[in-house]
């Protein structure tokens, strides 16, 4: 019997296997560092020492291309992998395949279903890998501290952007490494359950396959916790990592037997493919280089010896999400000292060690008269620290920029995890533009993979400069420029062309992305770029190619943020006498902190706060979203109408019980307007109405195995736990309705709802197998027209044999309690605008949906606007005060032409803003955001948009926040000085 | 509610418009999206005066204009379409004062009725006097589409059925053809009898036309063996236009594979029903629900007797009977759901399930709103229905790589393989 040869070539590892007599008699494993061609070759040396003759049979996501062009005989993995099943774990049920970017799960039994990952979805072992990096620490280091971790965290499971934004603040907290690296895995599998399973349920006897599964230990302890299975139903193969390979080996009966010399032969003469799209290098000669290198060393500040100067200092610190930098200058603006490190998990520490050795430096020559911090780590900064002074990062980074150029009008900030750029105008900041949290094509993915191949960042940059042909990688997530690059990679691109083309992906997101320009000059004339990314030449040449302009990088681009918090520290301390509340030299010398997290109590959010206990006995405490958390009272007198709403609605619920039966109402979507409609309908009619929980992360993670389509938006995959609580409470049946038109309030071409808000109940009836058409009342109603309405629900309810006159009764009292709702909303939103015109109060209309007013939507920003001291107003209370608009786009969606009055009314409106909150994933907010923008900017107002998902992390928010209210006072000023 | 008497804030930017006179001498722009369909509307819209050119560019240049010119979240399908008149009008090849672009619009709940807007503010900067026409029967945009009489409308419809037919027999006929390339041949030919049937009026000789594409077809010389037939099915754009789906039929083909497009006609007559029901359902619109009626009516008519005269042919696999696939739907999912390609897709892919089409790669833009609950959300369904069903959702993106797709449709081929080995062991017992 001849010999078979299984190749598995994965998008980060080869792995093969031969087989003889039906044994496995070789296997390995290997990472293929993208050098895919030559470690497929130096692996097929290795099996020589079975014998010349194979069958041979490729599979695997890279194997594909090379299987095409050398001939050789292809199968697609998961269906190798399920023949291996069936041969070695007949009883299988399920099996669960993690790889370097794939996710797959394959169902055995109760019909066979095999499933893949989409293409959104990052988390597989190229995002633990990834995770790993950002911790500073190996895979199997965070396997090792995971299986110590205390908590678990909520960390975002659908795409590694997002969890990475997760992450990055938890370290800055604090948090521990452990817990983060368990939170981690944890996301892997809520991710695989979500994503992959949709609707099934994992059960039986579970096989684990791949890598990351048989190497990490603290992820099988996930896996099995979570499908909540045991050891008999666990099975994790000896050989997991090359299970595929296997299974191609398995699949190579079917081909010819052949020389292994010959196959070699095939595959190193597989030619690489053409069809990678090319742009053009970076610089044509060396003299463009020397002239362009010449041209950026005159923005730089001059030093000064901190050994030597005596005299007055002032310090900026700028505690980023993944470094840390420092810097101290003279009254003259001069370098004393500066500082630029990774954080590796522990901004703090680093801090505290620069200042000691700022102290050591300095000795009794300096005096630092005033500190400032700005970035993520502010707060904490702040109070481990003593520092002066707090400035929300996007201002310390105008400051600085204006000292390199008065007469700047556009600065881009390309950090490690966020892009910033803002417009300027008469010397303010006129409007910003941050990076959502799906777009973040940032410098840390260019130092993530440079890390990937083995190399320094500056290396794998300064490669970059003089590549003959950059591939064109495309210019939008960095999950998706990951799949790009590999590509290019299978196709031959080499290392330098890479580097080049990742350097103008990065500039085109932000160019066109981020800023949304559509012709570079839209950015304007004085461009001024900084942020540590600008470092890298190839980026800064990639963006003056890009927009066709000369612009000014100051050399200490990395330090922007430092000093410009050290100008603001500067221009702050104005009195002679003050003295630095700076922690001294002898305090630093006896610092030390303890971390600790524990669950609020203080409120239904329940937040994850981090208390962080210095050695002076003082607290901080983050991850709250209201002051509640962090020990304080919350804000008694800022009105809230977010908080109003929410209360009002569930005040609809009466406790009685109903002759007919119980009727089960899930909280949310169109229910957040409708509820008192359709409570009061069912009370009139002699049902009781039985509401769904609240919600919250668990309640979603309760109906997540029913979640069909992933990228549906995070009020929409809610429902499915709403549900799961409904059942859970015995119901006698779930009322939830279709309407394809919402309420017609005349003032748009049309009515309708979006398509989630109206036909939701039909993804979940289709979804959920405990739903049936007699515990589901999901009728099609268009409320606008009563007759049909009636009739409608008659059928809809026709076991309860209600007559039409009934029905109509409490349609007609529902209809009046909506109304009524309507105007108390309304009501309060006059009553809390007269109050804070009255207490010279700015307010904030958060404008959004009806269900925004859900506090695991909206995260608890209303409290957060509160706890900044302003007045927070909805679009539904205030769009009644607003013109009728007339817009660019169609406008024919209720909740929308909602949106695009209250803006008017906000633009009208002094001391009025509107900050517009946008789900995840929201395929028409793409449309009426651009004309939200346009309305307000059209009087000179901000726009602010805040994209809301699951993650739950408020502290990007408030740095949003923070600017916007920075920029309207600014601007107020520069009024009142004209 | 209210009536609301109120001032009204006027944020509309100024854009230029169509108008009759610029019909002589305006270039008027197509996007690609169904080949040879388009070839058959573009002349109708020729001998009506119109100059047309249905736009072939699709390189990734075109897909890059479009992620310059368009939003982030907006789907795919308005980039594709944004990419390629931007793209092109950068050529220099068109004067920029004599050039406009079509585009359809339906006018439903779905975003994809704001592609006009969305095309607007993209030519705006760099193209300003480049109107867009509008090709609706939603009453939209009045002014500024193209004149519609009778006649320029039956033309319309029966192109588009003799596009479906040629499509349909094409794909039925290619993957077993004896000789390469016999069946692009028939395909020239057809659409050159069509152009001659829509030159001398007699393209309303239903029997005759559609027998001519039946002969032309079946005279082509065939191998005989079976292969897996591959249906596809969703959003409109991506389903049909092979710059939306990585062209996707080419690939089935080279995966030995027989691809099943449903018919465009199907796609239309949904609209049209949909008005219908709006009627039925919720009292909209009576008046013109009648005469959506009586065009339902009409083009159902028709659409019975192209299927009685394939069928008695023999040889090709008939398209699906409208009236089947609204019984289909009825087993899934309610016809209430009408937003984009809504109740059609799993409509679709159960009466493909029920003709033999197991299998099913079921197309949407990345995020596509109604995609959510008529596509991925039904899978589950048809599923427990049609036990054989093998669906696999493919997601479409300027950056999702063809490799990626290529794969998850390459697994669900492999699964397709192992279902007909399965049926042929079963036939064998038997």
């Amino acid at each position: 019997m001849a010999n078979l040869l299984g190749i598995d070539v994965g998008s980060t590892t080869v792995k093969v296997c031969v087989i003889r007599g039906g044994e496995v008699v070789y296997s390995s494993y290997v990472r293929h560092f993208s050098r895919v061609k030559e470690c497929v070759l130096s692996e097929l040396g290795k099996v020589r020492e079975f014998g010349t003759q194979f069958r041979t049979c490729i599979t695997g996501s890279a194997g594909l291309g090379l299987a095409q062009r050398g001939g050789i005989c292809f199968v697609q993995e998961v269906q190798a992998a399920f023949g291996a099943i069936r041969k070695f774990y007949p009883d299988a049920d399920a099996a669960v395949e993690l790889g370097g970017e794939d996710a797959k799960i394959i169902f055995i039994t109760g019909g066979t279903e095999q499933r893949m990952n989409g293409s959104c979805a990052g988390g597989t072992g190229a995002f633990i890998d990834q995770m790993a990096t950002l911790l500073d620490i190996t895979t199997e280091e965070m396997d090792e501290l995971a299986l110590s971790a205390q908590r678990v965290y909520p960390i975002a499971s659908r795409c590694g952007v997002f969890a990475k934004s997760d992450i990055q603040p938890l370290l800055n907290q604090g948090a521990s490494k452990a817990d983060i690296a368990a939170s981690i895995f944890q996301a892997v599998v809520d991710q695989t359950v979500s994503g992959l399973a949709q609707g099934r349920r994992i059960k039986g006897k579970v096989l684990f396959l791949g890598g990351p599964l048989f190497f990490l230990k603290g992820l099988r302890k996930a896996f099995v916790g979570t499908l909540g299975l045991d050891e008999a139903h666990a099975i994790f193969p000896e050989n997991a990592p090359c299970f595929m390979s296997v299974g191609a080996a398995m699949h190579a009966v079917n081909a010819e037997e052949e020389d292994i010399f010959n196959i070699e032969d095939r595959i190193s003469s597989a030619a690489g493919s053409d069809d990678i799209a090319v742009g053009e290098p970076l610089f044509s000669s060396r003299e463009e280089y020397d002239e362009f290198v010449a041209r950026h060393m005159r923005s730089d500040l001059q030093f000064e010896d901190v050994r030597k100067y005596k005299g007055e200092a002032y310090l900026g610190i700028d505690s980023g999400s993944t470094t840390t930098k420092l810097m101290l200058i003279t009254p003259d603006n001069k370098i004393l000292y500066s500082h630029y490190q990774t954080n590796n998990g522990q901004p703090l520490d680093i801090v505290a060690e620069r200042l000691r050795e700022i102290y050591r430096l300095i000795g009794s020559n300096i005096v630092i008269r005033g500190a400032c911090v700005t970035g993520y780590g502010e707060d904490m900064m702040k109070a481990a620290l003593k520092i002066d002074f707090g400035v929300v990062e996007t201002m310390a980074h105008f400051k600085a920029a204006l000292h390199f150029n008065p007469e700047v009008d556009f600065i881009i900030d390309i950090g490690g995890q966020d892009i910033k750029c803002f417009k300027v105008k008469n010397r303010a900041v006129d409007s910003i533009m941050l990076n959502e949290a799906c777009s973040s094509g940032c410098g840390s993915f260019i130092q993530t993979f440079a890390k990937a191949m083995g190399m320094e960042i500056e290396e794998f940059s300064r490669l970059g400069l003089f590549a003959k042909r950059p591939v064109e990688l495309g210019s939008r997530c960095t999950v998706f420029m990951n799949s790009s690059v590999k590509q290019a990679q299978k196709e031959g691109a080499c290392v330098e062309d890479i580097s080049a083309g990742l350097s103008s992906s990065i500039v085109k997101n932000a160019i066109y992305k981020v800023i949304r320009a559509r012709t570079p000059e839209e950015l304007g004339e004085h461009i001024v770029v900084q942020g540590g990314t600008f470092l890298n030449d190839a980026v800064l040449r990639s963006f003056e190619k890009e927009t066709g302009k000369q612009v000014v990088r100051p050399a200490i681009a990395g330090l922007m943020g430092a000093f410009g918090a050290a100008l603001y520290a500067k221009e702050n301390t104005r009195e002679e006498t003050v003295i630095s509340t700076l922690a001294t030299e002898a305090e630093l010398n006896v610092f030390s902190y303890s971390s600790k997290s524990v669950t609020c109590g203080g409120c239904t959010s329940r937040c994850n706060v981090n208390i962080l206990t210095f050695s002076d006995g003082r607290r901080f405490i983050s991850g709250n979203k209201c002051e509640r958390g962090a020990g304080l009272k919350p804000p008694q007198d800022v009105p809230d109408i977010y908080k109003y709403k929410y209360e009002r609605l569930r005040a609809c619920i009466s406790e009685e019980k109903g002759k007919r039966g119980r009727v089960g109402i899930p909280f949310q979507l169109v229910m957040y307007e409708q509820l008192p409609l359709w409570a009061e309908f069912f009370r009139t009619c002699g049902f009781g109405v039985v509401l769904s929980d609240e919600s919250s992360r668990e309640l979603y993670f309760r109906g997540q195995h029913t979640v069909a389509s992933d990228t549906a938006c995070y009020p929409a995959k809610l429902i499915h736990g709403h549900v799961e609580s409904l059942l859970d409470k015995g119901v006698d049946f779930i009322f939830y309705p279709c309407e394809s038109y919402n309420i017609d309030e005349h003032d748009s071409v049309n009515h309708y709802n979006c398509p989630v808000v109206a036909y939701y109940p039909e993804l979940l009836k289709a979804n959920n197998e405990r739903l049936d058409s007699d515990n589901f009342v999901m009728p099609y109603l268009d409320l606008n027209h009563e007759k049909t309405a009636v009739k409608s629900l008659k059928s809809a309810l026709k076991k309860y044999k209600l007559s039409s006159a009934l029905i109509r009764k409490g349609l007609r009292a529902g209809m009046r309690r909506m109304a009524e709702y309507h105007e108390d909303v309304v009501m309060k939103g006059k009553e809390i605008l007269e109050a804070a015109e009255r207490e010279g109060r700015q307010t904030v209309i958060l404008a959004g949906r009806p269900y925004h007013a859900d506090p695991e939507i909206n995260h608890g920003i209303n409290k957060l606007l509160n706890s900044l001291g302003i007045a927070v107003l909805s679009e539904d209370a205030v769009f009644e005060e607003g013109a009728l608009v007339k817009v660019n786009v169609l406008n024919q969606w209720t909740y929308h032409a909602r949106l695009y009055r209250a803006a008017e009314f906000a633009a009208r409106r002094e001391n009025v803003n509107l900050v517009q909150l946008v789900s995840f994933g929201c395929g028409i907010d793409a449309v009426t955001t651009d004309e939200v923008r346009a309305i307000l900017e059209k009087s000179g107002k901000l726009y602010t948009q805040i994209k809301i998902d699951e993650i739950n992390n408020l502290g990007v928010v408030k740095i949003r926040l923070r600017s916007m209210l920075a920029a309207i006072e600014e601007q107020k000023l520069h009024k009142e000085q004209r | 509610m209210k009536q609301q008497q109120k001032n009204t804030a006027d944020f509309t930017d100024g854009y230029p418009v169509f108008t009759r006179e610029m019909k002589k001498d305006y270039t008027i722009l197509v996007p690609d999206m169904l080949p040879w369909h388009f070839d058959l509307l573009v002349h109708v819209m020729r001998q009506e005066g119109y100059k047309v050119e249905v736009l072939h560019n699709d390189s990734r240049a075109v897909i890059d204009e479009g992620l310059k010119h368009v939003h982030n979240d907006a789907c795919f399908p308005a980039l594709c379409v944004i990419g390629q008149y931007v793209n092109a009008l950068k050529t220099g090849e068109y004067d920029l004062d004599k050039t406009a672009v079509l585009i359809t619009q339906s006018g439903g709940g779905c975003r994809a009725s704001n592609y006009i807007p969305l095309i607007r503010k993209a030519l705006k900067a760099e193209f300003p006097n480049v109107p867009v026409i509008s090709l609706n029967f939603a009453g939209l945009e009045k002014g500024n589409g193209l004149e519609l009489n009778l006649k320029f409308l039956l033309k319309l419809a029966y192109s588009i059925y003799y596009g479906d037919l040629i499509m349909s027999f094409y794909n039925q006929t290619k993957p077993y053809e004896a000789h390469e390339g016999a069946s692009a041949m028939a395909r020239v030919k057809c659409l050159a009898g069509m152009k001659r049937a829509l030159d001398d009026g007699s393209y309303k000789k239903l029997k005759r036309n559609v027998n001519f594409l039946l002969e032309t077809f079946s005279a082509v010389e065939v191998r005989k063996e079976e292969k897996i037939k591959v249906g596809i099915v969703g959003e409109i754009y991506v389903k049909y236009s092979p710059l939306g789906n990585s062209h996707l039929e080419e690939f089935l083909l080279s995966e030995n594979c027989e691809p099943v497009v449903p018919a465009l006609m199907d796609f239309i007559l949904y609209c049209v029903v949909n008005n219908v029901n709006d009627a039925k359902f919720y009292g909209l619109n009576k008046k013109s629900a009648l005469i959506f009626r009586i065009v339902y009516r009409w083009l159902y008519k028709k659409q019975r007797k192209i299927i009685r005269l394939t069928e008695k042919h023999g040889r090709f696999e008939p398209l699906h009977d409208f009236e089947h696939l609204r019984r289909c739907a009825d087993k899934v999912i309610n016809q209430g759901v009408k937003m984009g390609e809504g109740w059609l897709i799993p409509a679709e892919m159960a009466a493909l399930a029920e003709t033999g089409t197991e299998n099913i790669v079921c197309a949407q833009p990345f995020g596509c709103l109604p995609n959510h609950i008529a596509g991925k959300g039904a899978i589950r369904a048809l599923r427990a229905l049609y036990e054989n069903e093998n669906i696999v959702p493919v997601d479409y993106d300027p950056s999702a790589t063809r490799v990626n797709q290529e794969n998850r449709i390459k697994l669900m081929i492999a699964t397709a393989r192992e279902n007909m080995k399965a049926k042929d062991r079963k036939t064998d017992e038997k």
